[in-house]
């Protein structure tokens, strides 16, 4: 077995031996959208429209946003990235492979989501399922990016949570998870949702997985996603630092922030 | 020996407004043990983990097996094994797990027969988080020695290790030499040094303040032999003894210490004191200057300085 599927086995494994991991993959989305299915589909029966697209971002949010950048700071502050560096471990590695098995676990979860929410909740099944899993696919990039991009320039631990925070907090309100479209917020709120991965997200879901037809919202929402993961993970692999002092490495910190170029535009365009 | 596997040529690194590491030059040969010993903050680690490639230095030149450490770390990290004094491994991963990935990364194949030797055979399956600190060190050397590499870092290697472990660790180390590895290891442990290493280089304010093998080391400094006695009647412990050759005494519970500049007179005399007191001899010990007597000395004098 080659090096870099023995360090993917060994991270997939890690998901699910580390009981916060555990949780964050897997209960925490499980639970909610057990929690959802029961009570949204009865407040709003349009939600049945929803649930499907919505739990499976909201499965690669917690997986990705709640569950990646910590561990990667806890692991650099321990020294194990300079075990790894010492030991021949590509940056890309340690920087991909995390995002990978997260990305593994969200699509387990948000299989059984959608295969379940139909027969439990009356949800609706995605129309095209290569276009649902494309979707998926998209959204795991962008927020698995956004999620190692705060774990390499987040200096401690409790920075760490300051972003994640920022990032799934406002997405879970005005991402379109609840049923309710970006298009329904105030126009400052609408343009703030449209700098978060999962507004764009629900939008290529609703516009193509869930629909005969490919909108043209759906398709730049889509770019915007690939666009958005590409450059995080690029962002992360160069501003990557081994030390356990993170304070190496080759650019400032900030300049993380180019990763939301991609969503910025798609403010600009009211994407 | 002659051929050098390590060398360091005016190396320095600092830490902001802190020297950590200023200006030092040493060359280790192949096969050689080469110890650094200094107090803590004299640059030990900073002179390993450059050596590693984990620290650029300020200025100098490096080279390890004719491999520039920073410039080309992948062309170094084949060469080296290496157990850091601070490094880790992700707590969840097995011993096993631990060494199939890291030797996978090496391109060898995983070396179950050093869990055997490092007592770890039976803990294949245990977490790393689950393992006690001495069976933590003893993973370590296990995964740093694990692809044969001819140079070897040890930072702190025996810290915290019980005594069977520290027996089982020096025997590996006496083999890994046996072998033709080069290993460089900074230690706290002078008898540790003293027992392992073919040449020691005592590190102090970031400068090398002696180099040489032990035996050298302990015959230059004071040359100060150190001589116990203990009597029936203490006749020793009631004042100053006026005996030649002698530095300077003290009294330690019922022994009388002198540290005297040359043995056979001073042992002389001593014994002839002893019997114009009327007094009995019980116990009489002439101990040669240790390494850790000579590190204090260097260390003392350097504080001073």
């Amino acid at each position: 077995m080659s090096a870099l599927l023995r360090h993917l086995a060994f991270e997939f494994r890690s998901g699910i031996r580390n009981r916060t991991l555990l949780l964050l993959n897997y209960l925490f989305p499980v639970g909610f959208y057990a929690l959802m299915g029961l009570l949204m589909t009865q407040i709003n029966p349009m939600f049945q429209e929803a649930i499907v697209p919505s739990m499976a971002v909201f499965a690669a949010l917690a997986a990705t946003m709640l569950g990646l950048p910590d561990p990667l700071v806890a692991a650099r502050e321990a020294g194990i990235f300079r075990t790894y560096k010492i030991n021949g471990v590509p940056a890309a590695a340690i920087v991909i492979i995390p995002a990978v098995t997260a990305s593994l676990h969200a699509t387990l979860v948000a299989a059984v989501i959608a295969i379940t929410a139909p027969a439990l909740f009356g949800g609706s099944s995605p129309s095209n399922w290569w276009a649902f899993a494309a979707t998926f696919a998209a959204t795991v990039l962008a927020c698995g990016g956004l999620a190692v991009l705060i774990g390499v320039v987040s200096s401690s631990t409790r920075v760490t949570v300051l972003w994640s925070q920022l990032v799934f907090i406002p997405s879970m309100i005005l991402g379109g998870m609840t049923g309710m479209p970006p298009e329904l917020l105030p126009e400052s709120l609408g343009r703030l949702a449209r700098l978060l991965p999962p507004t764009h997200a629900m939008q290529a879901f609703a516009g193509w997985a869930m629909q005969a037809t490919m909108s043209p919202t759906a398709r730049l929402s889509l770019a915007i996603l690939v666009a958005g993961g590409l450059l995080s993970f690029g962002l992360a692999i160069y501003l990557f630092d081994w030390d356990r002092h993170n304070d190496t490495r080759r650019g400032h910190p900030l300049m993380g922030l180019l990763a939301l170029l991609p969503y910025a535009i798609g403010v600009l365009w009211q994407i | 020996m002659s051929e050098i596997a390590i060398s360091v040529d005016a190396m320095t690194k600092s830490y902001g407004e802190l020297v950590a590491v200023d200006g030092i030059s040493f060359e280790v040969s192949r096969g050689e043990v080469f110890g650094l010993l200094g107090p803590n903050g004299a640059g030990k680690t900073t002179t390993l983990e450059t050596l590693e490639g984990l620290r650029e230095p300020d200025q100098g030149r490096l080279r390890v097996l004719g491999v520039d450490p920073f410039r080309r770390p992948r062309k170094l990290r084949d060469l080296i094994g290496v157990q850091l004094q601070s490094g880790a491994l992700p707590e969840n991963i097995h011993v096993g797990e631990a060494m199939g990935l890291f030797c996978a990364y090496h391109g060898v194949d995983p070396r179950d027969d050093l869990l055997d030797r490092m007592d770890l055979s039976s803990k294949r399956k245990a977490q790393y988080h689950e393992l006690s600190a001495g069976q933590q060190r003893r993973l370590a050397l296990a995964l740093a020695v694990a692809h044969d590499p001819p140079v070897v870092f040890l930072d702190e290697p025996t810290a915290g290790l019980d005594v069977p472990s520290r027996v089982g660790l020096h025997a590996l180390i006496r083999e890994l030499q046996g072998s033709g590895t080069t290993i460089v290891l900074a230690t706290h442990d002078m008898a540790e040094a003293e027992e392992m290493a073919n040449r020691v280089a005592i590190l102090l304010h970031g400068k090398i303040a002696a180099t040489g093998s032990p035996l050298e080391l302990t015959a230059t400094g004071a040359g100060l032999t150190k001589i116990l006695a203990r009597t029936e009647r203490g006749c020793l412990l009631g004042g100053h003894t006026h005996l030649p050759d002698i530095s300077h005494q003290t009294v330690k519970g019922p022994y009388w210490i002198c540290y005297s500049t040359d043995t056979g007179p001073t042992l002389s005399a001593l014994i002839a004191h002893i019997e114009a007191q009327g007094d009995a001899l019980i116990d009489l010990r002439v101990e040669r200057p240790s390494l850790e007597d000579r590190f204090l000395e260097i260390v003392g004098s350097g504080d001073k300085a």
